[in-house]
């Protein structure tokens, strides 16, 4: 290994990244793409409040006062539409889905001692319809229990398996983190090695005093510059613009540095044994797409049916994803070392699967 | 160092390949061709398209491992030591490219770090007449400019030997000619040139020495004019006239004549026939025209040796 020619070679690499305006998008632009967007989504303001249009025809005070009693739940935001003739009509007209009916007689009901009914619209497909009808059955029974003068005798409090009560922001920054670990050097390596092996530039290369190890090695040092840059990014912009309370440990260091070493040998493994630049982008798709999606990296596991859990296990990404949120979010070191063993590992066999494969001359 | 550099030290042999074969599969690439290389020399390995110059070439620089065969490049096993070997040759390989957003200048920057050479690009750019476009992306230099910077890269390590693949393939004649210009004055400084092409004007002008080879093998080796005088070394005389002046010529000479579009041509065994025809063709009082002199070239010795190719692929 000659420092020299790896410096020149990464140099040359490079500066072909940052001069075409997709590598630079890519590498420096795209990451906070990614945390704002998801960012906006699931840390905005309303807090994942569902919102509810409510008709209130009540001509007594209690209607009013349900329909307030809804809205600090803060799991629903009441939204009033102005009467009309047919509510179930309106609300298909304007494609809500979720919708509140108080009666007329709702007040005077239950003055009354009689059964006052609200009705609930909901569609069915719409996977908030449960957190909704629990919602106002819970309101309803609260107001039962006042009514009836009793008081619950079960109550609940919540507590967070963390003191801090880890938000979905803080889950997100490791899992987006160990997206771009992933996909910058993939896509990019798969194309490269299929294309320098088809247009003869690997043999080209060769002609030169640059191994094969110090191409590779200026390979890996850029794409753990680029990981790095945008771990960076995405923890300042996480953190300061949507409050993510992640602690950055020396531990999360060595899961970029491996993880850019392991998916930059997965690249040109992939790119050196196809035969083609098309066969190579295939099946790079094959092995970068389900990983991306399926090892934790815009959603939790626990939200996926139990096997497509343990199918997560066999992607690298998974524990690289894992490890990281087991330093910046849970501290948890144990955990941390065990997701980085696994990790160093899959990296060994890959990467010599890769040294091997590669090759710079033709038998 | 093996007993072969030894000899190629003694005879000045630069390179020097004995009973060289390479398969592909059924397909005999190479099929125990000798070749040898003197220091200095300007050789050309010609043939048509698939007739094994790029494998042949390929093995030499040691980007491809011979089946059989002994060779020696600099007195080097170009396979077993083509590290040490890659540090004293200079190669521009078929289809030469770089870095599309890597500029000429660059370019000679980055060769001379990976050969770890002090090289003043100025010199080179200037050399390879690039001086223009020395700050232009790679994507944007024409085909011409392309060749040129890899020549410039394959002199980035001062190499003893250039191995140049195809150099002028798919260039406009101008562009041929500024490529001509760098290799004749590599030439002058000494350099020894390795050029395999299926350009015979460019091989005739340039080369010391031609071998020319077809299906895997060598069919003919030498100087172009020796080559030429061996195996062509006709002269014809053409001339445009009608078919009395055919008959006459016919009848009264014992040469091959042929009469095509008008034009009648025919080949001369000795000086004096030319003198012989003429009187024929003026006592005879038939009106002619266009008469011309013309020698055989490197051109015409090829189509005769590789016969069966058709022409339009030559050139």
């Amino acid at each position: 290994m000659n420092l020299k020619r790896i410096f020149a070679d990464f140099t040359v690499f490079r500066r072909e990244y940052l001069r075409n305006k997709e590598g630079f998008f890519f590498a420096l632009v795209f990451p906070v793409i990614l945390i704002l967007l998801f960012g906006a989504i699931f840390s905005g303001s309303g807090h994942n409040s569902i919102t509810v249009y409510a008709l209130n025809e009540d001509r007594g005070p209690l209607g009013t006062s349900f329909l307030q009693t809804l809205n600090q739940t803060g799991a629903i935001r009441v939204v009033s539409v102005p009467s009309n003739a047919s509510f179930p009509d309106y609300l298909l007209k304007h494609s809500y889905s979720q919708g509140i009916l108080i009666p007329s007689s709702f007040s005077n009901s239950i003055y009354s001692r009689n059964e006052a009914n609200i009705i609930l619209y909901s569609n069915p497909a719409d996977s908030s319809t449960q957190i909704v009808s629990g919602v106002v059955n819970t309101v309803a029974e609260g107001f039962n229990l006042r009514l009836s003068n009793s008081s619950s005798l079960i109550s609940i409090s919540q507590k967070s398996v963390n003191e801090s009560s880890p938000s979905y922001i803080d889950f997100l920054i490791p899992g987006l983190i160990g997206f771009t670990v992933l996909t910058s050097p993939m896509f990019s390596m798969v194309n490269l090695s299929a294309e320098y092996k088809k247009s003869k530039f690997f043999k080209q290369l060769s002609l030169t005093p640059l191994t094969k190890g110090e191409w590779l090695t200026s390979k890996i040092l850029w794409y753990v510059i680029l990981s790095l840059v945008a771990f960076i990014l995405m923890t300042a912009t996480g953190t300061f613009l949507f409050g993510a309370r992640v602690q950055i440990t020396p531990w999360v260091f060595p899961f970029i540095i491996l993880g850019s070493l392991l998916f930059v040998s997965l690249g040109m493994l992939v790119g050196t044994i196809t035969k083609s630049i098309e066969s190579a982008g295939v099946i790079g798709n094959i092995i970068t797409f389900p990983m991306m999606f399926l090892s934790g990296t815009f959603f939790p596991l626990s939200i996926m049916p139990d096997w497509l859990a343990k199918l997560a296990h066999i992607f690298p990404l998974y524990y690289i994803i894992e490890g990281l949120t087991s330093t910046m979010v849970y501290d948890n070191l144990k955990s941390t070392i065990f997701d980085l063993a696994i990790v160093a590992f899959l990296c060994i066999i890959i990467s010599v699967a890769a040294v091997g494969a590669f090759k710079w001359r033709e038998e | 160092m093996t007993e072969v550099s030894s000899v190629s030290e003694r005879n000045d042999l630069i390179v020097q390949v004995e009973s060289l074969t390479k398969s592909y599969g059924q397909v005999k690439a190479v099929d125990g061709i000798d070749l040898y290389v003197k220091r200095g020399e300007v050789f050309s390995l010609l043939g048509p398209n698939g007739a094994g110059k790029t494998t042949t070439v390929e093995i030499l620089e040691g980007l491809r491992k011979a089946d059989s065969g002994k060779i020696s490049v600099l007195g080097l096993d170009p396979w077993r030591d083509g590290y040490e070997l890659h540090k004293r040759i200079g190669v521009i390989p078929q289809g030469f490219r770089f870095f599309d957003k890597s500029t000429p200048r660059e370019a000679i920057n980055y060769y001379a770090e990976l050969f770890g050479k002090r090289v003043n690009a100025e010199h080179l750019l200037k050399l390879v007449d690039l001086q223009d476009v020395s700050n232009m992306y790679f994507e944007y230099l024409s085909g011409g400019q392309k060749q040129k910077l890899g020549l410039a890269l394959a002199m980035v390590n001062e190499a003893e030997i250039l191995f140049l693949d195809e150099p002028t393939t798919g260039l406009d004649p101008q562009a041929r000619r500024s490529i001509w210009k760098v290799i004749e004055s590599l030439k002058l400084q000494g350099k020894t040139v390795f050029l395999t092409t299926h350009y015979l004007d460019e091989a005739e002008r340039l080369s010391d020495k031609v071998a020319i080879m077809n299906h895997g093998s060598i069919i003919a080796y030498g100087g172009p004019e020796t080559l030429v005088s061996k195996y062509g070394g006709s002269k014809k005389l053409t001339l445009e006239g009608d078919e009395k002046i055919y008959h006459l010529l016919t009848k009264t000479f014992n040469l091959p004549v042929i009469r095509q579009n008008g034009i009648i041509e025919i080949t001369l065994k000795q000086s004096q026939d030319l003198l012989k025809i003429i009187n024929a063709i003026e006592s005879s009082g038939q009106p002619y025209s266009g008469l011309s002199l013309k020698k055989d070239t490197l051109e015409d010795v090829f189509i005769t040796l590789v016969g069966r190719m058709k022409e339009g692929e030559l050139d």
